[in-house]
This record gives structure tokens, C-alpha cells and sequence, in this order.
């Protein structure tokens, strides 16, 4: 049977990169292995996805409602613009993190209260972790992304792949120290 | 080898392993990573062209001088290379040219979602469809040998989801073709009246049959035959996401050679399977052809037009699948769309634009600029296509005037959009004596589709110097009078300012160029790295001046206003918009820096 993630956050927070990983390291594991990366405009702060489906074959990585095993959120409010892909019984992975869309910093919307909360009650299997938080404490806020990796790694059991070494090959040396911590502080959580 | 690969990287491996010799692009989504991986093969010349008409031209000569060649672009590019397009059909090939149309269903990043596949019919080129990764490579190289064969530029589609999806690929090696002798042959490519009409009616007699009989008897349309009650026809990324949704539960007629369609095959597959549908992304393209061959299908009476066929509707419309349950939660999202970075150059300039809602209509082109129109700067009344920030702004200006509207119009492009099709309209304007505020926005890069090299930048795709062209130069030697022409740094609201005040007084073409480089380009982040601006709260009043300027590095935290040290960039464009100089700006070693 194949499974299918969504990934989903903000331009800039390092999807695609942790996308790319995940792909690489399903596919040295033997998986067929399909990721689907939108982009074009994601730099600018837009919404963004990347869709993720292994297994034996994979033809089309397309998610659509209900069709999602994993939802990892790397920002709050995209978990609610994207918890419809979750399929029921399904694992939501949260980033409490917030980021503001610009019609909330100009004060046009409003960033809602009680996102985690109203996740936890609603949905089944819900991981909630501030990775913001546990990659400043590792002294790099830029290593959150490596933190939801480890997260979601842990999530699908599939610890046994070598992902330090996709780390490393994937992000500049100077950096593999922190990201490494960060993505055992990932896995950690769970 | 095997390489996850999206469409985009197999297809710069496949003119690789092709023998391809040039490659030629303009940047646009999602076609933009074919040639920036192409520029990494040293066998192959590959250069970003002015735009994609210039592209498909040097594309073509290089053809006739006897190497593989190749074009890639977004689909609206097309539209730009159609005219040597259109022609090159007649003319044919020496060396095998393809050009790569990168279509996008569901508009991704896009302003329309044609469907190029009917450009194939229209010139009369030969159509391939890839549907992944793997086919992208593998047809590309089958492209080439096709050209070469029949003597055609072979039309090759692909779309978002094949551009953007990684997928598994085998690797091969490079075969070098070589480059072929080139002999003079008026007749075939001097497109006089003449010649044409003889090479016209030699492709309709001699080229399209050969073509026609090729795309019946080619195993790029292939039958794959399972249960017989369902049939599908369909090709490129719906191949995909059919088999994703019906697996081996029916029948396929996968084309991938797409023009001209295989009349036989079509019948033949008619005749295997009891009920056809056809699941093709916009237009109803196959299916028109299979119904005029008298065969009953469904396509466009159960699957939508716009936008992207999914798995999910697939399964809908074939197997009648509810959608599967998930989850309703009661708190809505607020919107998150792109919006113009923290410390974008544009900002301030669009920003004291927007203080004459009343006074001024702006039009304005594709990039990063049409940000700007966005809440809540909301600065333009138009978007339509690459350079239509001028020209379309010339026709506004005089309506203005027929209807005594006392209105000014600025028409605003950035620096690659004005090389690729800004400088005809900035000639179009002083010709014909129009008013027309003209706005470039030089941030010295291609900043939408991901910071490419253009003519203005000092250096080229494959990491070489070139000459810088100077815009200033060429608005000079338009014709533009030097008493009309600002040139301005957009992070100083004083100069904003200026330039806009006598852009609406002046008489006469008026250009105004604003210098600043991207916020994003590397050097300018590691230059900027230390600066950040940070709020007063002492001074502070809230009066939100500073939230109206749209930057996402502003928000009002519990009554207090925020500056994000990290996004912050210390542009200043705050700092001087607060009325009670509220706002400083930091350099983080070195102490205050205003």
C-alpha cells in the first residue's frame, strides 16, 4: 500500500528542501518514490506545498481531500488550510510556530485564537511540537525544518534510513552540526 | 545510474545524453530549471535569450547551421515565439531543433492556462507529450531523432506536474551527434512568397502523411490492454494520475505522440474496449478528433475544463468514488498569498504611488510588480503579459485624455521585462507622443522565477562576465528628453517622492528608473545581514503608518508594533513613513547606522 504526506507552510521555511531529503532517502530504501514541489511564486511568503507518495509504484504524488496519511504542518494555520487532505485516522504534524500573512499584518484579518486546541479536538493523531523553539535553543532558528524532518521521520517509523547522511550532503558544512542536533531533538520528541 | 529527478532536471539530462550543442530559454514557471540545468553540461552553449521569440530564433539558426538545438519556455512564451514558430514549420531542420512548451493547467504561477497542444494542428508541427520523469529524458532524445527523421521542429509539451514532480531516472551516456554540414538551400529556408508556397504544399503532401502513418505505427501510442469494459485515452501528466486512480482496473491508450493523432490506433482501441473515456487537462483536444472519427467517448461532458484533472476526480467521473472522509474544523485560515518581500526594492516606490489612488492609473506587467497590486498597497489597474506594463498604458493615457479624466498613467516593469518586450513599447511612446509615466524597476536580476542572469546583470547563464546593457542609456537614446528621466534609489522615500511629483507634472514621455537590487540576491543578504529596524515604544502611537506600507517583517502584537529582526533588512522605507520617528534603524555590530 502506498502512503501518501503533505507537507504544507510558508515560503522560506524550508519544505522543499525537507521534501527533497525524504524523497532521496525513500528512494535509496528501495521505495518508488514520487514528490511534487509547487513553486513559482513561494518565495514571495505564499502558501506552499510539496506532496510526497511511496510505496511499490507510485504513477501520481497528487493528494487531494482525504487522501493524505500524514499532514506536516510547518506553520499553524496551514495545518487548518490543509487538514481537508487528512485522510480519517490520519497523523497531523504541527509546527506551533506562527507566521503572519500579510492581510493579518495589515490588519485586514486576524490570526486566529485556539488553533492547537481546536486540531487536538478535532482530529485523531495529532503531534504537536514548537520547532521554532527547539532549534533556537539549539542556537539556530533556521534548523526548524530539520526538526519537523526528525519528527516526521519518527512518525513513520522510518528511523533506519541513513538521514544524517542526506543532511549532510544536502546543506553546507558549516551547518551539519546544528542541523544534526536539531534533527535528533525531531526525533526525540515523539 | 538511477537519479530522482524532477521533469525539468531529466529534461536537461535527455539534451544532454541527445548530443544537444545550443539551448536557448526565457526564464517563466514552470519552465525555467530545463536550461538552468542545461547551463551545467559544458558540452552544451546554452544562454537566456532577450525573450522567447529571440530564443526560438537562435534556437533555429543553429538548427539550420547544422547542430541539435532546443527552446524552452513557459506556455505564454510560446505565444511570443509563435511568429518564427509558425514559419519554421515550412522550413524544417538541419540539425534536430525542439522547442519545450511548459504548460500550465490549474495556473500555478501562471496569468492563463492555455492549452499549447493546439499550437501543434495550428503550425502543423509534430506534437510529443511526456507523462513523468523518466519519459521526459527518454522523449526528448526520441524528439530529436524524429526532427532529424522527418525533417520537423517537433513541438514537446509538458505541464506543472511534469516540470515539478520528481520521479525516478535511469541515467545514459551522451552520444555525440556532431554537427551536420550546412548547404545553402534558398528554397528551403528563404521564406519569400516563392518558396513558401512550394514548401507548403511539400508539408502537406509529403511531410504530414509520413508524420500521420509514423503516429499510428509509433510505440510512444501504445495500447495497454486489462479489463475491457473501460477504455482511457489520455496522455502526458493525466496518464499518471489515471493509472494512480484506476490502476489496472481498465484499458489505456497512452499517446505520447499527440500530433498528428493516430486515427488507426484510436479505432483499433474502440474496438477492444466497450466504453472510452478520454482525460486530457483543458481542452478537449483528443477528444473532438476521436468523436469526428465517429467514435462515442466521454471527455469533457463528465471532466472539467479548467484547471488540473486529479486522481480524485478521476476516480469520480469513472469509478462513481465518494470523496474519502477527513476532517471540518470550525476556525477558518486567514489568506496567505505571495506578497512583496521585507525589504523589496519595489516597495517604496509603489508605496508613494499609492498616496495618488485618485490621481493616477497605473498598468502593470508580469513580476514581481504585480505584488504590488495586492492589499494593501493595491497599486494597478492591470496585468496582462510580459511588456503590456507599457503599451497598454499608452492606450489608457489616451482614453484618459478623450474622457478629460485629469488622470496621469505610469506603466511599471522591472529590468528583464523591459529588455524582453519593454523597449518596444518605451519606443512605442515617444513615437506617438504619449504622456506615459514609464517605471522600471531595475533590481538587476530575473527576481520572480528564482534570480536569472539578464542582459542588464554584467553576467550571463553559464557564469561568465558579459557586457552590462544600460538601461539609461537606452531610454536616452529612445529619444526620452533628459529633463524627463529620474534615476533613483527606491529605499530613499524623499527621491519616491520627487520622481513621482514630476512625473505627474511634466508633458511628454517620462521615465523613471529605480535602482536597487533584489532583497533576496545573496551578496545583498549578506550585505544587509546586520541592518534591522526596531520601533520606539516610547514614540510610538500607533497610528499603523508603518503597517501600510505592506511589509512582512511589520506586525501589531498585543497593541505594540513589531519589527522582525530576522526578516528586517533595515531597507528604512518605515522609518521614514512613521510621522513621529518612531522607527530606528540598527546595524546589529556597530551600533546605530541612520
Amino acid at each position: 500500500m502506498n502512503k501518501s504526506l503533505l507537507l504544507a507552510g510558508v515560503g522560506g521555511q524550508g519544505i522543499i528542501l525537507v521534501s527533497k531529503i525524504l524523497s532521496e532517502g525513500l528512494m535509496e530504501e528501495g521505495y518508488d518514490v514520487k514528490m511534487s514541489e509547487i513553486h513559482g511564486m513561494s518565495q514571495r511568503g505564499g502558501s506552499v506545498t510539496t506532496q510526497i507518495k511511496f510505496g511499490e509504484k507510485v504513477y501520481s504524488p497528487i493528494i487531494n481531500a482525504g487522501e493524505a496519511d500524514v499532514l506536516v504542518a510547518f506553520e499553524k494555520i496551514e495545518a487548518l488550510r490543509y487538514i481537508e487532505n487528512l485522510k480519517s485516522g490520519g497523523t497531523l504534524i504541527v509546527n506551533e510556530e506562527e507566521i503572519f500573512p500579510l492581510p493579518v499584518l495589515a490588519g485586514l484579518e486576524e490570526y486566529p485564537d485556539g488553533v492547537i486546541e481546536e486540531l487536538k479536538n478535532k482530529v485523531d493523531h495529532v503531534i504537536n511540537i514548537d520547532a521554532r523553539k527547539v532549534a533556537l535553543d539549539l542556537g539556530e532558528a533556521k534548523s526548524s525544518n530539520i526538526v519537523m524532518l526528525g519528527v516526521t521521520v519518527k512518525a513513520l517509523g522510518l528511523e533506519d534510513i541513513d538521514w544524517e547522511g542526506k543532511i549532510k550532503k544536502y546543506l553546507p558544512a558549516k551547518t551539519h552540526e546544528k542541523n544534526i542536533l536539531a534533527f535528533r531533538k525531531g526525533l526525540e520528541t515523539l | 545510474m538511477k537519479k530522482l529527478m524532477t521533469g525539468n532536471e531529466a529534461i536537461a539530462r535527455g539534451a544532454y545524453e541527445a548530443g544537444v550543442l545550443v539551448a536557448c530559454a526565457y526564464p517563466g514557471t514552470p519552465s525555467t530549471e530545463i536550461l538552468e540545468n542545461v547551463s551545467a553540461y559544458d558540452e552544451i552553449y546554452s544562454e537566456w535569450s532577450t525573450n522567447e521569440k529571440v530564443a526560438l530564433e537562435v534556437a533555429f539558426g543553429a538548427s539550420v547551421a547544422g547542430a541539435r538545438a532546443m527552446a524552452s519556455m513557459k506556455h505564454v512564451g510560446l505565444n511570443v515565439a509563435a511568429d518564427p514558430f509558425f514559419t519554421i514549420a515550412y522550413e524544417g531542420v538541419n540539425g534536430g531543433l525542439v522547442v519545450i512548451t511548459a504548460d500550465e493547467p490549474g495556473m500555478h504561477s501562471s496569468q492563463n492556462e492555455q492549452d499549447n497542444r493546439l499550437y501543434a494542428p495550428h503550425a502543423k508541427v509534430a506534437l510529443i507529450e511526456p507523462s513523468d520523469s523518466q519519459e521526459c529524458k527518454d522523449y526528448l532524445k526520441r524528439a530529436f531523432e524524429i526532427s532529424e527523421q522527418f525533417d520537423t521542429a517537433v513541438l514537446f509539451r509538458v505541464t506543472t506536474r511534469v516540470c515539478h514532480t520528481k520521479g525516478i531516472v535511469e541515467l545514459g551516456e551522451r552520444e555525440e551527434v556532431g554537427i551536420k554540414e550546412y548547404i545553402k538551400n534558398p528554397k528551403k529556408y528563404i521564406m519569400v512568397p516563392a518558396n513558401a508556397k512550394e514548401k507548403h504544399i511539400e508539408m502537406e503532401r509529403d511531410r504530414l502523411p509520413k508524420l500521420h502513418e509514423f503516429s499510428n505505427t509509433t510505440d510512444l501510442n501504445r495500447i495497454e490492454l486489462n479489463d475491457s469494459k473501460i477504455g482511457v485515452v489520455t496522455s502526458g501528466a493525466c496518464y499518471m494520475n489515471a493509472k494512480e486512480a484506476l490502476g489496472d482496473k481498465v484499458s489505456y491508450l497512452k499517446i505520447g505522440f499527440s500530433y498528428p493523432l493516430p486515427d488507426e490506433k484510436f479505432k483499433e482501441f474502440a474496438e477492444k474496449v466497450e466504453k472510452i473515456y478520454v482525460i486530457e487537462e483543458n481542452e478537449p483536444y483528443m477528444e473532438n478528433f476521436i468523436k469526428a472519427l465517429g467514435i462515442d467517448c466521454i471527455g469533457k461532458e463528465e471532466f472539467p475544463l479548467c484547471g488540473e484533472i486529479t486522481p480524485q476526480i478521476i476516480k469520480k467521473v469513472v469509478l462513481g468514488e465518494k470523496t474519502p472522509s477527513t476532517y471540518k474544523l470550525d476556525i477558518l485560515p486567514p489568506n496567505r498569498p505571495p506578497a512583496l518581500c521585507a525589504g523589496c526594492p519595489h516597495r517604496g516606490i509603489f508605496y508613494e504611488m499609492s498616496k495618488y489612488k485618485n490621481k493616477i492609473n497605473v498598468t502593470s506587467d508580469i513580476g514581481c510588480y504585480s505584488l504590488g497590486a495586492s492589499a494593501p498597497l493595491s497599486v494597478g489597474d492591470t496585468v496582462v503579459c510580459m511588456g503590456a506594463g507599457f503599451s497598454a498604458g499608452i492606450g489608457f493615457d489616451r482614453v484618459n485624455k478623450m474622457a478629460q479624466r485629469g488622470k496621469k498613467v505610469f506603466g511599471v516593469l522591472g529590468d528583464s521585462t523591459f529588455f524582453h518586450s519593454g523597449m518596444t513599447g518605451l519606443v512605442d511612446a515617444v513615437y506617438n507622443k504619449s504622456d506615459l509615466v514609464m517605471v522600471i524597476l531595475d533590481n538587476r536580476i530575473t527576481a520572480m522565477t528564482g534570480h536569472q542572469e539578464n542582459p542588464g546583470t554584467g553576467k550571463n547563464i553559464m557564469g561568465e562576465e558579459a557586457p552590462m546593457i544600460d538601461i539609461v542609456s537606452i531610454v536616452k537614446a529612445c529619444g526620452v528628453k533628459e529633463e524627463n528621466i529620474r534615476v533613483i534609489n527606491p529605499y530613499i522615500m524623499s527621491q519616491n517622492k520627487e520622481a513621482i511629483k514630476s512625473a505627474l507634472e511634466a508633458k511628454g514621455p517620462f521615465v523613471i528608473v529605480t535602482k536597487q537590487p533584489c532583497a533576496l540576491i545573496k551578496e545583498v543578504q549578506k550585505k544587509r545581514a546586520n541592518l534591522y529596524s526596531e520601533v520606539d515604544n516610547e514614540k510610538c502611537t500607533k497610528c499603523k503608518a508603518c503597517l501600510r506600507i505592506g511589509c512582512p517583517a511589520i506586525s501589531m502584537v498585543d497593541g505594540r508594533v513589531l519589527i522582525d529582526k530576522v526578516q528586517c533588512n533595515g531597507c528604512t522605507v518605515c522609518v521614514q513613513t512613521c510621522p513621529y520617528k518612531a522607527i530606528k534603524v540598527h546595524q546589529e555590530r556597530g551600533g546605530e547606522n541612520e
